[in-house]
């Protein structure tokens, strides 16, 4: 199962007078399961652009499913980072995982019980499916994120994209959610890339990691990735990497 | 009061105010979800340097207004989201936009009856030319946003993922301008100038508070905005009052009413289903 | 051109106009740094119906103005916080207003007049009462900004922290939407409901951007905001056209180049 699903060679990217990303080059295979760590502003959530085409590399090349990245790729799924649905929005769950359907085609849409019955499932797949007709500014924010993975899911993407999924979410609320999209990673053979804060949690479910810092990146096994001489290299200053009471804590990060 | 309805004039206040109050509460549901009212706001202050300077120069003011209108809602849109949270920007422009029409106005006449139409809503003296546009309006709108309903609504709510899936975010957010810009066109013919809120945003305002998805959203807004503006109308018929006052008046009153009550009420609309694995966080006592 | 100062209605707008530029900047550099520019355009429009009101009475508008502006500030000031819906809901308050204000003035037969007068200024057919009724609410708004200055400034940039430093946040932002009826009520006699951002907003947000320092900008913003009432009372004095206008074409033809080449210094 090592077939390259995304590949990028020595890609540049500056917005404005930034650079943020400097000749980075990395194999993702078909399959995997990347957690993306990172500082913060270091260019993980643009990266995950880069791949959906909505960014274009200042030089370099990218490869995604054999292709050059372009928007509305209904083979990548994306959740971008969490924003509270406003209270009083008059959606329901399944309006806004409908939009993942054909949320970007023209007219209406016009009532269609396969449509339905789609969405039903994909609620289903993340446990959802007695919220359907909830309005999205009254569930909580684990609920919440849900919604928006089974939106991602909907055209049965190949490539999961998921930005932050577990930050505004507490420990329990956060499991769930890493298992539901193992499960469903599992199932459906996608490649997950899932940017986080927070390593720990992933760890035990994760193939690699894809460290993003100072421009520059580094990809593999975590224990190979998150050791102090790794991490080192890639800031170019001291960093401690700390493995205590099984959980790993790196020092020195902010700059 | 069917012999008031004989009179042309009426029938074409009937007429035109049923249109302009279909098409405002449908964009309007569409502004409160974008959070542009104050650009509505805006596009209305600045129709009326478009409304008193085609006075000016002798051309009918409803083009003008489209005009200066249609104008300002493309730099707005093609400034994009470098105009969101811009209060003071536009509260500049917009007072620019009013002075110039000071001016204007005070060129074309001393006559302060002009300004007071042109600002307060002048349904009852509509032309047949009036009612023509509304009408050629009204169907243009209706039908882009027919068009651009589904995308439109992706965008408005989720502008990242909308354009992750080829939505062409900006390309809508300019024409939806311009629509906005031909909607707050025709309300000032009805309600004026300084009172387009209530036939452009109050009804769908007090729709989204209580209905919970878009159809029947919009469709409830239409209800109220065409209750308003048939109830302003007869009562000032009766009454012999401005019918402006009694339209937004009636806009007003009904928001201001609905949402505390629904706010009280709402909690107890949505009980949560036992399941396992749900937070309690809506867990209500009836 | 100078001869025009001998008459007393001149005068009186030089004089009012004096007072209501100091207050306006005093009040619109803060209202400018806690975001409350739109809350002060909604006031004028409230002020309307007030002054409409006063006007269907029989009496002064500036007292309509006073208790109409006053009432709203209390209300918006007791509002919730979520930022949509409350610029929606004192959006569509202030229509109530002016719907109101359309009918005093359809009341009051002489119906266009005033409203004009209303909506687009009147300083240069000021009264010397009302030259004393503009001088004192502004000595006074002014007095009472300067006393509350500190925990002002604080809990408009900081309102946590200062909260936890026993400023008491909600009490003074109330006050300080009063003062903002207040100052607005006065300004409306020299500019008219319709133009108060170009007098209240306008030169303090141009001070924002050319000077630091809360002292400074507030200093510039009056210096400002004298120099368009000024040089527009003599312009219209000369040629016969409003006030407001030349007033509001020096706000805008002076922020325009400053917001454009100038950058964010704040």
């Amino acid at each position: 199962m090592s077939t390259p699903i995304i590949e990028l060679e020595n890609v540049d990217l500056t917005l404005g007078e930034r650079a943020i990303l400097h000749n980075i080059s990395l194999t993702i295979n078909e399959g995997e399961f990347i957690a993306i760590l990172g500082p913060n502003g270091a260019g993980k959530s643009t990266l995950l652009k880069l791949l959906l085409g909505l960014y274009k590399p200042t030089s370099g090349s990218i490869t995604v499913l054999g292709k050059t990245p372009k928007r509305g790729n209904n083979e990548i799924g994306y959740a971008p980072q969490h924003r509270t649905l406003e209270a009083d929005l008059a959606l329901r769950a399944r309006d806004v995982v409908g939009f993942g359907l054909d949320g970007n085609k023209w007219g209406i849409a016009l009532p269609n019980k396969k449509r339905d019955k789609h969405v039903e499932q994909a609620l289903d797949e993340v446990d959802m499916k007695h919220l359907a007709d909830m309005p999205v500014g009254k569930l909580s924010g684990g609920e919440q994120q849900r919604l928006l993975i089974a939106q991602a899911l909907l055209t049965h993407p190949k490539i999961l994209l998921l930005d932050e999924p577990l930050s505004n979410l507490d420990i329990t609320n956060a499991q769930v959610v890493v298992s539901l999209i193992t499960k469903i990673a599992r199932n459906r053979k996608m490649t997950v890339l899932l940017v986080t804060h927070d390593s720990n949690l992933l760890l035990p479910v994760i193939d690699r990691v894809l460290y993003v810092a100072n421009t520059h990146s580094a990809i593999g096994k975590s224990e190979d990735v998150i050791t102090s001489e790794g991490l080192s290299k890639l800031y170019n200053s001291p960093v401690e990497v700390v493995r205590a009471k099984g959980r790993l804590f790196v020092i020195g990060e902010e700059h | 009061m069917i012999e008031l309805l004989q009179h042309q004039f009426i029938q074409y206040a009937f007429l035109s105010g049923t249109i302009i109050a279909i098409v405002s509460a449908i964009i309007g549901y569409f502004v409160v979800l974008r959070a542009q009212a104050f650009a509505g706001h805006a596009l209305s202050h600045i129709g009326f340097a478009g409304a008193t300077g085609a006075a000016l120069i002798g051309v009918s003011s409803l083009t003008g207004t489209f005009i200066f209108t249609i104008l300002a809602a493309l730099g707005m849109g093609f400034l994009g989201k470098r105009i969101q949270g811009r209060d003071v920007e536009i509260g500049m422009i917009l007072s620019f936009a009013l002075g110039l029409g000071i001016l204007f106005l005070k060129l074309y006449t001393t006559n302060a009856n002009e300004a007071v139409g042109i600002l307060f809503g002048s349904i009852l003296s509509v032309t047949s030319y009036d009612l023509l546009l509304s009408i050629i309006s009204a169907c243009v709108s209706l039908l882009l946003l027919l068009i651009m309903f589904r995308p439109l609504l992706f965008a408005s709510t989720d502008p990242e993922v909308a354009e992750a899936r080829g939505v062409p975010v900006q390309l809508l957010s300019i024409i939806f301008m311009v629509l906005l810009a031909l909607t707050v066109t025709e309300a000032i013919l009805v309600v004026g100038v300084l009172l387009v809120f209530a036939l452009l945003v109050a009804p769908a305002a007090t729709a989204q508070h209580i209905a919970k998805r878009p159809l029947t959203t919009i469709v409830l807004s239409v209800a109220l905005g065409l209750a308003f503006t048939w109830g302003g109308l007869f009562l000032a018929l009766f009454l012999h009052g401005p019918v402006s006052f009694f339209i937004a008046g009636l806009a007003s009153i009904i928001y201001l009413l609905a949402v505390p009550f629904y706010h009280t009420i709402s909690p107890h609309l949505y009980k949560p289903l036992p399941h396992a694995d749900r937070e309690n966080k809506f867990t209500v006592e009836i | 051109m100078f001869d025009i100062l001998q008459y007393s209605f001149i005068q009186n707008a030089f004089i009012a106009s004096f007072f209501v530029s100091i207050g306006a900047a005093i009040i619109g550099y803060f209202m400018l740094v806690r975001g409350l520019t739109f809350a002060g355009h909604a006031f004028s429009h409230v002020g309307f119906a007030g002054a409409a009101g006063a006007v269907w009475l029989g009496v002064n508008p500036i007292y309509g103005l006073l208790a109409f502006t006053i009432a709203a500030a209390i209300g918006i000031g007791s509002l919730g916080k979520e930022l949509r819906e409350r610029d929606i809901t004192i959006g569509i308050m202030f229509t109530l207003a002016l719907a109101f204000g359309v009918l005093f003035l359809f009341l009051y037969r002489g119906y266009a007049e005033e409203a004009y007068s209303i909506l687009f200024g009147t300083i240069l057919g000021i009264s010397s009462l009302t030259v004393l009724i503009t001088a004192f609410f502004s000595l006074m708004t002014i007095g009472l900004v300067l006393l509350v200055f500190r925990p002002l400034l604080f809990s408009s940039f900081d309102p946590e922290v200062a909260e936890a430093r026993g400023v008491p946040t909600q009490k003074l932002a109330i006050a300080f939407l009063i003062l903002v009826a207040i100052t607005v009520s006065v300004s409306v006699q020299v500019v008219g409901v319709l133009l108060i951002f170009t007098l209240l907003v306008g030169p303090a947000a141009t001070a924002i951007r050319l000077i630091k320092g809360p002292y400074q900008t507030i200093g510039l913003a009056t210096v400002l905001g004298l120099l368009y009432s000024w040089i527009s009372i003599f312009l219209a004095a000369e040629t016969n056209l409003p006030v407001s206008f030349y007033i509001a074409t020096l706000s805008f033809g002076v922020y325009l180049p400053v917001r454009l080449l100038v950058k964010k210094n704040i």
